[in-house]
């Protein structure tokens, strides 16, 4: 799935440089599950984006089934995102104006479908993430758990074959967290997916098969791959 | 790409977003709306003003006249009330019993200011390139002056100069009563064969018949049907005019409004009335009609060549002659109403770019969202630019209403505005402002050595005065031109808004803020 070679991102800000990721090379195969822990500003949520084509690292290459996203152009990376990739938020990211079902149908727009069969897709999708009943809904009147549920939803309706999940659970409590990763386990099995979950909780790290840190923008692998 | 579907959810999104923000909306739609109903009602007012000036315009100068020509006179010369005197030798009129003296002149001459020049300038400005129609006038004013003056041989005896009191009134100076009436009245020649251009074209036949070509050489008068009526002169009486009785033929009402005077009290065919006033071949005004108004100028150029003592004037000069509220509010409208507009317009089109702008640096993560969601580049700034649009577009519908209420407003209070032309300079004439005779003017006028009467002066060169009711028309020119502002307004938000949302990465997804 993935090949990752001495990838490097650093930021500038003004005189200060922050190395973010430093020579991190990877592997990643198809449909596996891989948590990615670490300290906070180690790196984590850099590489996911290197991952997902949401930014482009400043050396080093990240190729995703033959492509490299390090030299893709905008429009490449564009459709990769729309295609390929799918994004769960921390803090859920859903726009608050529209309905749960609006907001699952946002993630179909750049594929170009008939209104009615995006409305019906995206129906399924809420249903498989257990929120049939609450399409209508605005984010605002559901709760976190219900809200991530939404935002899974909405990164799954295209049929991606990556899920990137940035701190899925780090706004629920433990509860809903446990409910929200059966719920990514389940679909990763189900569907196939190839899986990378960054999470602070050791207790969710410890189900997933393969697990890494980055700290100071180093990668060490944390299970024998 | 189905793009019903895609309209669908921008049209979802967006009308979400608007109502979300009905604060935010309401200050930009709201700030749009005042500055285009401002624009509108400057517009449409102006609009208004410069068809009142055009209706005081033509009410002088005729319709479809684009250049006049006259010739102002050298001082001494033509028919200025200052040289030109009534002269009484002592030995004039009749004595009475009481000491004192009847007399009785009329003067009828070119008007004040003006003077008259040869008629063949008619042949020379007809021949010029792009003219489609020249009428010669002779614009006179007639001036008449009867009573009874102290005799002077016996005030002589009794030394000193006498003031006349007011009124002519019997208690008035030393030397015995006296009492006096001025007349005046306007006079234009006209050719009885050419009516396309000129001063009777925005008049009607109220009573009677107007000029026909056979009228040339025939002593008849038109009259002005307002000036008829003061006169309790009807079709077919006769008028005196230069000392010759002429037949009233026929009474003319101004087109441009009830109870409006038409440029002159009398019209006389043009040959008749330079006999009468000893300028034969002598015209004062042309009226020229020009092709197409992008060659008045030319045209203007072209005659002041031809005729290098001429005054040529266009109709924007003859606009600017225009005084009295009308031009106090054709200034006031033009200069206080477009700087307000275009003030309050660009702060409109601050305030909505600002709201935009504002709105998506609130909104980076969720812009930045949808661009890890695949949504193009294109896409997410046609989403931010058609919200400022579409307030663009509330603000338009909203600014034509309240313009349209406002415009409404200023024709409904019927603003009465007044416009005289200094080209036209009457004296006096009955009901139409100025001196009227036996005032106070025309007493208080000194009467000293040979009696000389000079004219009451400036005060009395009152013009001619037309009230025109302000009409702001709203065309839907203006229309579409405050939607297409507050449009733009919206589209310019939509721009400067939508660079900055191109700018954002899609990696502002991550923001643990919003
Ligand atoms: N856009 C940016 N501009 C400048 N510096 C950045 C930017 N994004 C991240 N960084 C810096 O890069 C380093 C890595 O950040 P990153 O977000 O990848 O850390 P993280 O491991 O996800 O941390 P956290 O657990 O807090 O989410 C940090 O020092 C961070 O301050
Ligand atoms: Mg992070």
């Amino acid at each position: 799935m993935y090949q990752i070679e001495k990838l490097t991102k650093t930021y500038t800000q003004g005189k200060r440089t922050v190395h973010a990721l430093r020579d991190v090379s990877l592997r990643i195969e198809d449909g596996e599950l891989l948590s990615v822990q670490g300290p906070t500003g180690g790196g984590k949520s850099t590489l996911l984006q290197a991952l997902g084509g949401l930014d482009r690292p400043t050396s080093g290459s990240v190729v995703l089934d033959g492509k490299d996203l390090a030299t893709m152009n905008d429009a490449g990376l564009t459709r990769v995102r729309a295609e390929t990739v799918g994004f769960v938020f921390q803090n859920f990211n859903l726009i608050p104006t529209l309905t749960a079902q609006e907001n699952v149908e946002t993630a179909l727009v750049p594929a170009g479908m008939t209104k009615e069969e995006r409305a019906r897709r995206a129906l399924d999708a809420l249903e498989s993430v257990g929120l049939g009943e609450r399409a209508d809904h605005l984010p605002d009147e559901l709760s976190g758990g219900q809200q991530q549920r939404v935002a899974i939803a909405r990164a799954l309706v295209k049929n991606p074959t990556v899920l990137l999940a940035d701190e899925p659970t780090g706004n629920l409590d433990e509860d809903t967290r446990d409910e929200i990763i059966d719920l990514l386990e389940g679909l990763w099995k189900e569907q196939g997916l190839t899986l990378v979950m960054v999470t602070h909780d050791s207790a969710v790290a410890a189900r997933t098969p393969r697990r890494i840190r980055i700290a100071k923008g180093r990668l060490k692998e944390l299970t024998g791959a | 790409m189905a793009a019903a579907s895609l309209g669908h959810m921008f049209l979802t999104y967006l009308r979400r977003e608007l109502r979300n923000r009905r604060k935010q909306t309401a200050v930009v739609a709201i700030g749009l709306a005042v500055a285009i109903a401002l624009v509108m009602v400057v517009s449409s007012v102006s609009a208004g003003v410069r068809d009142a000036q055009a209706a005081v315009l033509e009410s002088v100068y005729g319709v479809g006249t684009d250049i006049t020509v006259t010739q102002t006179a050298e001082p001494g010369e033509g028919g200025g009330f200052g040289p030109r005197r009534f002269d009484f030798d002592a030995e004039d009129g009749e004595a009475t019993d009481e000491g004192t003296r009847e007399l009785a002149q009329e003067r009828l001459t070119t008007n004040p200011g003006t003077t008259s020049f040869e008629a063949d300038a008619l042949d020379a400005v007809a021949g010029l390139e792009h003219v489609t129609g020249v009428a010669a006038t002779l614009e006179l004013t007639s001036i008449s002056f009867s009573g009874e003056m102290p005799d002077l041989d016996q005030m002589r005896e009794e030394g000193g100069g006498i003031v006349v009191g007011p009124g002519g009134g019997e208690e008035g100076g030393q030397g015995g009563p006296s009492s006096f009436e001025i007349d005046q009245q306007t006079v234009t020649g006209i050719d009885p064969a050419a009516a396309a251009v000129g001063p009777l074209t925005t008049t009607e036949v109220a009573d009677g018949r107007t000029f026909e070509a056979s009228d040339a050489g025939q002593d008849v008068a038109v009259l002005d049907a307002v000036y008829a009526e003061q006169e309790e002169i009807a079709v077919g009486d006769t008028i005196t005019v230069g000392g010759t009785e002429l037949e009233v033929i026929g009474t003319v009402s101004s087109t441009t409004g009830d109870g409006v005077e038409t440029a002159a009290n009398v019209y006389l065919p043009i040959d008749v009335a330079a006999t009468l006033a000893d300028l034969e071949d002598q015209v004062t005004t042309l009226y020229v009609q020009v092709d197409s108004s992008s060659n008045v100028d030319a045209v203007s150029e072209a005659i002041a060549a031809e005729l290098p003592d001429a005054t040529v004037s266009t109709q924007a000069d003859l606009a600017e002659g225009v005084s009295g509220s009308l031009s106090t509010a054709s200034s006031l409208v033009s200069t206080l109403g477009t700087w307000l507009s275009v003030i309050v317009l660009l702060a409109a089109f601050g305030l909505a770019i600002l709201f935009t702008v504002s709105g998506v640096n609130r909104r980076t993560r969720e812009l930045g969202t949808l661009k890890a969601l695949g949504w193009s580049q294109r896409r997410v700034v046609g989403q931010i630019a058609g919200e400022s649009v579409a307030q663009g577009l509330i603000g338009g519908v909203a600014g034509v209403a309240l313009g349209g209420l406002a415009v409404l407003a200023v024709n409904l209070s019927g603003i009465t505005l007044s416009g005289s032309t200094g080209a036209q300079v009457a004296f006096g004439r009955p009901g139409g402002g100025g001196m009227r005779p036996g005032t106070e003017g025309a007493g208080e006028a000194a009467v000293g050595g040979p009696a000389a009467f000079g004219g009451g002066g400036g005060d009395g060169l009152a013009g001619t005065v037309s009230d025109v009711v302000l009409q702001a028309p709203v065309s839907l020119w203006i229309v579409a031109a405050a939607v297409g502002l507050a449009v733009l307004g919206g589209l310019a938000a939509g721009v400067v808004g939508g660079q900055r949302a191109a700018r954002l990465r899609p990696a502002e997804a991550f923001r643990s803020l919003a």
